[in-house]
């Protein structure tokens, strides 16, 4: 596994979701989010779903992926669904599906549920599809250093935060290689990090922390140096090898999306009559 | 053949906490670089070596003397940000740990920060950045992640981002010591042919004599000075004075003086251990011990 630059959750892939500008994304993926609130009855989402999934199929990244990006908020998912099934009674005067003591369903109640458990798990699937999976980490500070610059002129340090970014996203694996090394020279000294209580545990790492938090004072200066050395002197008279050029299918991709709000607005607005219990 | 670097009596100490605790690291150093030339630097632990390095590439700047950098005089008093900028350009380091000096994940991108910093165009930089991949011969590396590269392979990417600034003076501190006995001779293989055939000016701090003895020139350090400056054959040969600067001699070198010692007659300044076993049959052969 690739772990370093796949850090995250980035799939490798040559997708065409893969291949747009990250600026693009990262406004796509903005939109998209609101896309997914504009959908409010059942053939809105029904067009959203069919996207998503169009998107997943274009992206070629395996469903079991995607459906493992969800684990995480399944919780979340399983207690709104709960609360609304029993909390939402839909229009005034509708007849409950079931009544029985102190529990009372509508169907608007079961329909309500369905459509905001989907929405959560569209809002997931779909952001990741457009940005996580598909942009490499590196690509995405990248890109949010190109979308935010013109902050720059009113003094936020855009160009600071997204080498702070680059070089985090450098040092994870060097760092992680390291816990390694000193949490196997704590065990020859006779470190346990598996046995006892949580507390215990949790002060088994303290040996390790330390030294690491140590050692990296002494990457960061070493680093500063190397970088004084190479004229580094802030995003001041900088150039870039790569340039980011957006070209037509990253407007495509932004307007694709934008029209989906569209549908999906008018979709609510014209099939209402046929919702059922909205 | 003109001087890039010009050092009359520099000195440098680090500041402690008191006035009294300063420490004197360099006393009153004087030395001309010959641009294009082939320098090792040798010192124990502690002679001063390193600070050496640090105020050749100005990250550190003497407390006394004059120190002239490819012509910009770093010391002069109403010396600007901008002309030590100009200044550093032309002199670049290696470093140690190959680990604590790359800047970006990605090996082309880390190639890439230094002519970045400097606002070259981005097409020349990709030029730039090819180029210097291939010399150090990592091209096929170019996309992969810098962490996943072998001490020796992280060590040539440092050296492709010097070449791709197109440095006219490269100072290696230590850069072979954290390395395997692979990785250090690819790496030094590959320091001589930028020196041999790009004309980049080395500047080498080693503890490895092998390396050193591969050297034009050779400057020992001790204590704070300059004990011994010369070509690498004069200066081995005073072995006795090496040893009291904490240094070890090459092999060959201690093997020769130690048979000379016994009484035979061999030369004193052979480096290349085919060449030594060579010269040591021939010495015997004349005593007539066939072998």
């Amino acid at each position: 596994m690739n772990f370093d630059v796949a850090f995250g959750q980035y799939c490798e892939g040559d997708s065409i979701l893969h291949r747009l500008d990250p600026r693009a994304k990262i406004i796509m993926s903005l939109l998209y989010i609101v896309d997914v609130f504009l959908a409010k009855n059942v053939f809105a989402f029904a067009l959203l779903t069919s996207f998503t999934v169009a998107m997943a199929v274009l992206s070629r990244i395996k469903p079991r992926i995607l459906l493992r990006g969800l684990k995480p908020v399944i919780f979340i998912m399983i207690f709104t669904g709960v609360i609304n099934v029993f909390w939402y009674r839909g229009a005034e005067g509708a007849k409950p599906l079931v009544d029985w003591w102190i529990f009372t369903i509508y169907p608007a109640g079961i329909l309500n549920a369905v459509l905001i458990v989907l929405r959560v798990v569209l809002l997931i699937a779909g952001t990741s599809l457009i940005l996580t999976y598909t942009t490499t980490p590196l690509a995405l500070t990248d890109g949010l250093e190109r979308l935010l610059s013109p902050l720059a002129k009113i003094k936020v340090p855009v160009h600071e935060f997204s080498l702070m970014m680059t070089i985090a996203l450098r040092f994870i694996p060097t760092l992680i290689e390291e816990t390694g090394k000193i949490m196997d020279a704590q065990k020859a000294r006779g470190a346990s990090f598996s046995e006892g209580s949580l507390v215990k545990r949790a002060k088994a790492l303290i040996p390790v922390l330390v030294p690491l938090f140590a050692s990296s004072f002494r990457r960061a200066d070493e680093l500063a140096v190397a970088m004084e050395c190479r004229c580094y002197r802030g995003g001041k008279g900088r150039t870039r090898m790569n340039v980011l050029k957006a070209t037509f299918k990253d407007f495509a991709g932004v307007i694709v999306i934008i029209l989906l709000g569209v549908s999906l607005v008018l979709l609510n607005k014209y099939t209402d009559a046929f919702a059922l219990g909205f | 053949m003109s001087k890039i670097i010009k050092a009359e009596n520099v000195s440098f100490s680090y500041e402690g906490d008191t006035p009294e605790e300063r420490v004197e690291v360099l006393k009153n150093i004087s030395f001309e670089i010959e641009e294009g030339s082939f320098t090792a630097i040798l010192g124990r632990n502690g002679s001063g070596k390193s600070t050496l390095a640090k105020l050749l590439c100005m990250i550190n700047l003497p407390d006394s003397g004059r120190l002239e950098v490819d012509g910009i005089e770093v010391t002069r008093e109403d010396v600007t940000e901008d002309e030590i900028y100009e200044a550093r350009r032309d002199v670049g380091m290696v470093f140690q740990n190959p680990d604590n000096q790359i800047v970006a994940t990605i090996v082309e991108d880390d190639v890439a920060f230094g002519p970045e910093n400097l606002g070259i165009p981005s097409e020349e930089i990709r030029k730039r950045v090819d180029g210097a991949l291939e010399a150090v011969g990592m091209s096929e590396y170019a996309r992969h992640s810098a962490s996943r590269l072998s001490g020796g392979q992280k060590q040539r990417v440092a050296i492709a981002g010097a070449l791709a600034m197109k440095r006219k003076c490269i100072i290696f501190d230590e850069s072979t010591a954290m390395l395997d006995p692979l990785g250090r001779k690819e790496v030094m293989k590959n320091i001589l042919r930028l020196n041999k055939e790009d004309g980049i000016t080395v500047l080498l701090i080693t503890h490895y004599m092998n390396e050193a003895s591969l050297a034009d020139r050779v400057i020992v350090i001790d204590n704070g000075g300059i004990i011994m400056d010369g070509r690498p054959s004069e200066v081995f040969s005073e072995v006795d004075k090496m040893w009291e600067a904490g240094l070890d001699v090459p092999q060959t070198t201690e093997l020769l003086q130690r048979l000379r010692d016994a009484g035979l007659d061999v030369p004193k300044d052979i480096f290349d251990p085919a060449e030594c076993a060579a010269v040591i049959k021939a010495a015997l052969a004349d005593r007539g011990c066939a072998i």
